[in-house]
């Protein structure tokens, strides 16, 4: 086939279209589940419930009301999209980040300790956070090359751990009374990250931080480390084939190390915005790590594992994560958000296969095409 | 000490159960990583038998169909991971995070529906089987004999029996290392890879309802299974896929998770004053440990992970 193929055919062949169209797919089946499974449980009230999910903050009627629930969603989705960072940043590298939970939990204990207990400025807490997530994603890392334990095994054993000596640590700072960490705004007012003016525009929402434009900025640095740099190149080389890239003379294990390292670090920072932000306390007798970290695997497969797709998935996950919240509870519980992303992560692993699919299509079209005007050539 | 071999079987055996069912998924050349989903939802098939059987019916029809359900339930569950990693090529490792994702989530949305239907009030994610376990447990003086520790060993013996002894055990494991010889000899190695996954969903799910039933209280869905479908895989590398070392494996990770539920009953270990967390984070903390030292020299089926594609040379 010589002949330049038309432009409508160009775009569907190009992969990026394709993810979308796979993500959206994927979406609206996932969407389509919850809807089933919201119709078994109460046919009466499913229509309403859905709704509810999609519309979020648009349940309140009066438009500042419904601003100020925008930007708690926003500063939510930006800690997810920053979860959602490091497990595609170690995807690409070969390697299944599923520590992002554990990482996180790191990160809050840090920033909200030194918060808390040393006093000091929000860029010192969101440091420390950075630093010791990064720390321990580096042991999950360092456990990988030299001792070759799959880093999925030994990320949630992490997870755990880290859960638990978070729980001890923060229990030096918590209330008398309750279960949960001081306030940061009573007790160190300068760990709270600054608003530049960013809660003006979400009715007052003190709690919209330049956190949450910093996250998609992190979002394009990663997309150029991960494109356009010599260090990213070397990553990804390494996770595609660690022999050849020794050959090659690239350290490999250095890599491996500083990838998880990078990851770890990336969800450390995802759990400081959110904690500096002060919209939240750390429960300390959690028993579970927050979803946040698992929302995040949600989040990267969803955007087809690119640092850009990732901004749009995460605001769209935690959308609908907030909008569970405001199903008609006598009905329904709020889990079927849960229920809908879990379900959207299940269908993202056909994503390959639809594409591998779609291109097998297309090619028997063009031939079929190319056959047909060949013979009516001859004719 | 009664008490801590008590808790020791009963925590091993749950290990054992999924532990066996990754080995023989991953002999099998799919890795299962969805375990702790599976584990919920076969435990939530088991209570959920449980709950509605009659209140006369004689224990030992009860246990016969209490474990049905739950093995049913989780296989089915496990159809999922077999479906998209089998058929259709999926990302093994990404399936089975779905799974454990969904598994928690469709848990806590269906106990609470039931829970909501008949009490509008009633918000709880917890399923009243309390009655109903005690079928399960028989008492010798004061240790309480629990029939899955029994079930646990024979079927700890059947896999070894099945995995190196059958016809049906040694081709699944062909179908783990390589893939392209076993079908070169004429073995289907689509439908030995379906039921290895669906054996480890049977057994998955027979290890959640061991796992709710251990405890003295009745169990909240929203926790899961804490981890536990993950331990059991750092058991089954411990073991290094095999089911008799896996048997020892689990004794061992039992014992330091049976530690937390009972060290205030030893002198020794309350005149240390460690915080209970650290007795918590133990198992967790010596699989880390355990997995440094036997990864390195790992007997892993070769082709595990790797979807099988008859084209490929």
């Amino acid at each position: 086939m010589n002949e330049k193929p038309k432009k409508k055919e160009s775009l569907i062949r190009n992969s990026s279209f394709q993810t979308i169209i796979a993500s959206l797919l994927c979406i609206i089946l996932g969407l389509l589940v919850g809807y089933i499974v919201l119709l078994i449980i109460n046919p009466s009230g499913a229509a309403g419930a859905i709704t509810a999910i999609l519309k979020n903050f648009l349940y309140y009627p009066s438009a500042a009301a419904a601003k100020k629930y925008f930007g708690t969603t926003l500063v939510k989705a930006s800690a997810l999209l920053m979860c959602s960072l490091s497990v595609l940043f170690a995807y690409k590298v070969g390697l299944f980040n599923i520590g992002a939970a554990g990482q996180y939990v790191v990160g809050a204990g840090a920033c909200l300790y030194v918060a808390l207990k040393a006093g000091l400025p929000w860029y010192c807490c969101l440091l420390a956070a950075v630093i010791s997530a990064a720390f321990v994603g580096g042991i999950s890392g360092a456990l990988k090359a030299y001792f070759n334990v799959n880093e999925v095994i030994s990320c949630i054993m992490l997870n755990w751990i880290s859960l638990y000596c978070v729980n001890m640590l923060l229990s030096k700072v918590k209330e008398q009374s309750t279960p949960y960490t001081k306030e940061l705004s009573s007790v160190n007012k300068s760990a709270l990250i600054p608003n530049a003016g960013l809660d003006q525009l979400f009715s007052k929402n003190e709690f919209v931080t330049i956190g949450v434009p910093l996250a998609v900025i992190m979002a394009i640095l990663v997309w150029v480390i991960l494109e356009k740099t010599k260090f990213g190149y070397e990553l990804k080389a390494t996770g595609m084939n660690k022999q050849a890239a020794k050959y090659c003379g690239m350290r490999e294990k250095r890599n491996i190390i500083l990838t998880m390292m990078i990851s770890g670090g990336l969800s450390g920072f995802g759990a400081a915005i959110f904690y500096l932000s002060g919209i939240e306390q750390w429960m300390v007798q959690q028993t579970s790590v927050p979803a946040m970290g698992f929302n995040g695997i949600a989040a990267a497969f969803l955007g087809g594992l690119s640092p850009i797709g990732a901004i749009f998935s995460s605001y769209f996950i935690q959308h609908i994560t907030s909008g569970g919240t405001y199903v008609d509870k006598t009905m329904y519980c709020t889990q079927i958000s849960d229920l809908i992303s879990a379900f959207i992560i299940y269908l993202c692993g056909f994503v390959l296969f639809f594409k591998l699919w779609l291109n097998r299509y297309l090619d028997k079209r063009d031939e079929k095409r190319s056959a047909k005007e060949k013979k009516g050539g001859e004719a | 000490m009664l008490l801590l071999i008590q808790y020791t079987l009963i925590f091993a055996s749950v290990l054992v159960l999924v532990a066996l069912g990754g080995c023989f998924s991953e002999h099998s050349g799919v890795i299962n990583i969805g375990l702790e989903g599976i584990m919920v939802m076969g435990a939530l098939g088991g209570a959920l038998m449980m709950k509605y059987l009659p209140k006369g019916t004689v224990a030992p029809i009860m246990i016969l169909l209490v474990i049905l359900s739950s093995v049913l339930v989780g296989m089915f569950f496990s159809l999922l991971l077999g479906v998209a990693a089998i058929r259709f090529k999926a990302d093994q490792t990404l399936v089975g995070t779905a799974l454990n994702l969904l598994g928690p989530a469709a848990a806590v949305v269906i106990v609470r529906a039931i829970n909501t239907a008949e009490n509008p009030d009633n918000v709880s994610s917890t399923i009243a089987y309390g009655q109903a376990k005690k079928a399960f447990i028989v008492n010798f003086g004061r240790f309480e004999f629990n029939w899955f520790m029994l079930i646990a060993f024979l079927l700890l013996i059947a896999s070894f029996v099945v995995l190196y002894k059958t016809r049906f055990g040694l081709r699944l494991c062909a179908c783990g290392e390589h893939p392209q010889a076993a079908d070169s000899v004429g073995i289907n190695v689509y439908r030995m890879r379906y039921a290895g996954v669906l054996i480890s969903g049977a057994l998955g799910g027979l290890g959640g309802l061991v796992y709710i039933t251990a405890g003295v209280s009745e169990w909240k869905f929203e926790n899961g299974v804490a981890g536990f479908g993950f331990l059991a895989l750092a058991v089954m590398i411990f073991g290094q896929w095999k089911p008799v070392n896996i048997g020892l494996a689990a004794l061992l990770f039992g014992l330091f998770r049976a530690l937390s539920n009972v060290y205030t009953g030893f002198d020794a270990l309350v005149a240390l004053k460690l915080p209970s967390t650290v007795y918590n984070m133990l198992p967790y903390i010596i699989s880390l440990v355990v997995l440094v030292f036997v990864s390195g020299k790992s007997r892993a089926p070769k082709a595990e992970g790797i979807p099988y594609d008859k084209g490929q040379r």
